[in-house]
């Protein structure tokens, strides 16, 4: 891989986790259940897809062949995207998603960090930049475990059953596949064993606070890094992209 | 949960330093922290502030709105405790 390729699939990458994971939480709004709650939610979803865009450009940028961040966002198959696993699965109640919020931010304040220091100076003040919201984000949804793993007895029953179910989908995080050493070692990029320390600490801080029992590291679902995607994805590309590909070239 | 259970919290924010913190308006929250987190995606989000105070509704105590007149009036006439009656000495630059 040359330079600005690694550079291209990495921030593709990156920008693929932030909106697919803000569509996914903007599937929240006007459904959140509380006024204030919808609030943080909406504007969260929003720094998420902020960043993304932040992502593409930079991705369209090093690739020089003139894609928008719109072509990236809006204009590619399913295989195309290449975003963890973990960012695309559904939830069925509210604690499902703060579970899916946290297992990810938890890695990705992470990885924003270490890509601050990274030898590319856009990619590292765009991960500068987003991971101050992202750090909030942890915060939030880590107070949402600890307030549900800590609350009722459903309420603790039910987000246990959240984690364990969206549990399978962290191992895909720390697999370090060609890119992802291809940015290691050529732009001083995330390393991610040293990540995978930091999040089990974190985690498992959060986790015993709010009473819940960590899962046990069992079989691991991957593929979404190289475009492999859970039957979840073409649903929710169909609505993300429907305007687009519905009306081509739309703008407002 | 019933929405009953969640409580009012005042907030006040101050918009920069060395100013106050303003009354800025209330939101609910389950408890303290999810309170202050309110606050700030409520009411921060366009860069209004640098600090944020969050209390309880119920743990302030209030002026009685019957009571206004005893309680404020006696002070309406009593202009001799504006300091308006004091000669400025001219050689007084800064008051």
């Amino acid at each position: 891989m040359t330079d600005r390729s690694i550079l291209t699939a990495y921030a593709t990458r990156l920008g693929d986790n932030a909106l697919v994971l803000g569509q996914r939480m903007i599937e929240f709004v006007a459904a959140s259940p509380e006024l204030e709650e919808e609030l943080a939610n909406a504007n969260f979803a929003l720094d998420y897809i902020g960043q993304a865009r932040m992502f593409y450009t930079c991705a369209g940028e090093s690739e020089g062949k003139g894609r928008s961040e719109d072509d990236f966002a809006f204009l590619r198959p399913e295989h195309e995207y290449r975003n963890l696993l973990l960012v695309e699965q559904p939830h069925s109640h509210f604690g499902d998603a703060i579970v899916r919020q946290f297992l990810f931010d938890a890695f990705y304040a992470h990885q924003l960090d270490a890509l601050a220091h990274c030898a590319d100076e856009g990619l590292a003040e765009i991960a500068a930049r987003a991971v101050k919201e992202v750090r909030y984000h942890l915060r939030h949804s880590s107070q949402w475990l600890v307030r549900l793993g800590d609350g009722t007895a459903e309420s603790h029953e039910r987000v246990q059953r959240s984690l364990d179910d969206l549990w399978r989908f962290t191992g895909e995080m720390f697999d370090e596949d060609e890119l992802d050493t291809a940015m290691r070692k050529d732009h001083n990029g995330p390393c991610l064993v040293f990540i995978e320390a930091e999040w089990r600490d974190t985690v498992s801080r959060v986790i015993d606070e709010a009473t819940l029992s960590l899962p046990e590291d069992g079989w691991m679902a991957s593929g979404g890094k190289q475009g492999r995607h859970s039957e979840h994805m073409g649903f929710l590309l169909a609505e993300l992209q429907y305007l687009q590909r519905t009306y081509p070239g739309a703008s407002w | 949960m019933d929405r009953n259970e969640w409580p009012l919290y005042e907030v006040f924010i101050r918009s920069k330093s060395g100013l106050s913190h303003r009354h800025a308006g209330s939101v609910h929250a389950a408890d303290d922290e999810m309170a202050l987190s309110n606050a700030r995606d409520t009411y921060t989000r366009r860069n209004e502030g640098v600090s944020i105070w969050v209390v309880r509704s119920d743990r302030i105590i209030a002026s009685d709105p019957d009571e206004t007149a005893a309680f404020f009036d006696p002070a309406k006439d009593k202009i001799y405790r504006h300091p308006t009656f004091y000669e400025i000495p001219d050689e007084v630059e800064n008051l």
